[in-house]
């Protein structure tokens, strides 16, 4: 049979699944059983018992200046960064990118602006975000809004635009004015879209929340990693970059299933 | 009395025209099928009349008011595509026009008159044999079943023209032949005007009251516009049939 032809059974698709994750485990397992065979001391590759000490400390115990569980209070000051970040993004591109998307005047004028300043590297501006705002948290929570609004807007204004020209005749002949039809057509449609949107953006939005922690902040989960970048201390880094890939998954497949379940019909009419 | 006169108009995009010198009164109540190959400029005859188009020249007017330059409600359509919305259920969608005209602001009922444009809508889709559907989603509904949802759906916002733009083309025949009743059903009923593109002529001649040919004298001529080259009467209204048969 021909190999494109070939399917795995049930069983077989999720042994492929787990394979590349084993492997990994696997090879890293190897490689640090091997250094520290060579140098008890090796700091490059620790081993689990290591890192599991490692997050003992950091999770599990009280910090001895603060009294907080640092690893706690890094992840819910990031959290809350990016949450809000994210929020005003939302915020801003759903409203911009449908009123852009329907209104031909508006396109006209924001189109080829937003289009110019999508070009602007996030990080190059954030020294201009940090002379201006300081570096407290509205400079971090700006600079991801920066780097995934204008994104999104156009993400959807292009939704918006590729929408069957037919239903917005239709709902016309129906009688909705502009506003109704924004209200009762658009945005019902757009909102399943933007979560799609949401869920791309997700990656660009760490990206910069580590950048601006590494930079200027107190606590976080990037502020961490580049602290103890200075220690060599990857039993530390390692498990808080699991962490965080554990956490954007999270996010990943709680937008996705919100879709579903939100937005039933939207899978049925993405098909048609 | 809502007539439709088609003034001496012409299409013509760039160089190439493609409607040239149509003219055609459609009296009130009448059902005219119009028919031509491909490309010969049937469905830019339908977009104009539902302003979605603009004759390059020439007029038209609805009770002897010039068309408005953008859709409105007296002009129902039917597409062969996306003419009902996805994300509302099959009650949602026939219940759409009423919450329209209903709420300015919201578009949307509340309460006991959501109860009672609920048991309207309804009455519509049992009317149309969906009341079973009624919580599905369109993408749910078979093709014949979506085009008898957009049909009530238009007919719930009481437009006094149907513009029907190939509604049954995607359809197969069994289906089509059953939505044909339905149509032919809610025209005699409803007693308004409609008028449908179609390029199956058979389908043309069982629902026209009349039948207008548009055609291209030379095909390949980009300066030869199409125009109504046969306007078949095909029957008088039903009821004076009826007596016939």
């Amino acid at each position: 049979m021909r190999l494109i032809n070939r399917h795995p059974g049930k069983h077989g698709a999720r042994l492929l699944a787990v394979v590349p994750f084993i492997a990994l485990i696997v090879l890293y397992l190897t490689a640090s059983a091997v250094r520290h065979a060579a140098n008890p001391m090796d700091k490059l590759l620790p081993t689990l018992s290591q890192m599991a000490s490692a997050v003992n400390l950091m999770a599990f115990t009280q910090d001895m200046a603060t009294g907080d569980y640092l690893m706690l209070t890094d992840t819910l000051s990031s959290l809350q960064r990016l949450i809000e970040g994210l929020v005003i993004s939302i915020g801003i591109s759903f409203v911009i990118g449908i009123a852009v998307g329907m209104l031909p005047y508006l396109r006209k004028l924001c189109v080829p602006f937003i289009a110019a300043f999508s070009m602007v590297p996030p990080l190059a501006i954030l020294p201009i975000l940090f002379i201006i705002a300081g570096i407290g948290e509205t400079a971090k929570v700006t600079l991801i809004v920066i780097g995934t609004a204008p994104f999104m807007i156009r993400d959807l204004i292009m939704r918006v635009e590729e929408m069957p020209k037919a239903q917005l005749i239709k709902a016309q002949t129906l009688g909705a004015s502009s506003w109704q039809m924004a209200l009762r057509v658009v945005v019902p449609q757009m909102l399943p879209r933007l979560i799609d949107s949401l869920r791309l953006s997700l990656g660009p939005a760490w990206i910069y929340l580590i950048s601006a922690e590494a930079i200027a902040a107190q606590d976080g989960l990037g502020y961490r990693i580049f602290l103890v970048r200075r220690y060599f201390a990857m039993d530390v880094i390692i498990p808080y970059v699991i962490w965080i890939t554990l956490l954007a998954f999270i996010f990943d497949v709680s937008l996705r299933l919100t879709q579903r379940y939100a937005f039933p019909w939207f899978a049925g009419a993405k098909s048609q | 009395m809502s007539s439709i006169e088609i003034k001496d108009i012409w299409q013509i995009y760039d160089s190439r025209v493609v409607l040239e010198k149509i003219s055609l009164n459609i009296e009130q109540g009448s059902f005219v099928s119009i028919v031509g190959p491909s490309g010969c400029g049937k469905t830019t005859l339908l977009r104009m009349l539902m302003s979605e188009e603009f004759c390059t020249r020439g007029s038209i007017l609805l009770d002897g008011i010039p068309l408005p330059a953008e859709p409105t409600l007296e002009r129902g359509v039917v597409f062969q595509r996306y003419s009902v919305f996805p994300h509302l259920t099959v009650l949602g969608n026939v219940l759409l026009p009423m919450e329209l005209k209903a709420s300015r602001w919201l578009g949307k009922l509340l309460g006991p008159k959501r109860y009672n444009a609920k048991e309207e809508a309804r009455a519509m889709l049992e009317h149309v044999g969906l009341r079973h559907a009624a919580d599905f989603y369109p993408a749910q509904l078979s093709g014949g079943m979506q085009q008898r949802l957009a049909l009530a759906q238009a007919l719930m916002a009481k437009p006094r023209v149907l513009l029907l733009d190939e509604p049954f083309s995607a359809l197969d025949p069994g289906t089509r032949a059953d939505i044909h009743v339905l149509t032919k059903r809610l025209w005699e009923e409803t007693k308004m005007t409609i008028v449908m593109v179609t390029h199956d002529i058979s389908e043309a001649f069982r629902l026209g009251t009349r039948v207008i040919v548009l055609e291209r004298p030379t095909p390949d001529d980009p300066t030869k516009g199409a125009r109504i080259t046969h306007d078949i009467p095909v029957r008088p209204r039903a009821k004076d049939k009826k007596g016939a048969a």
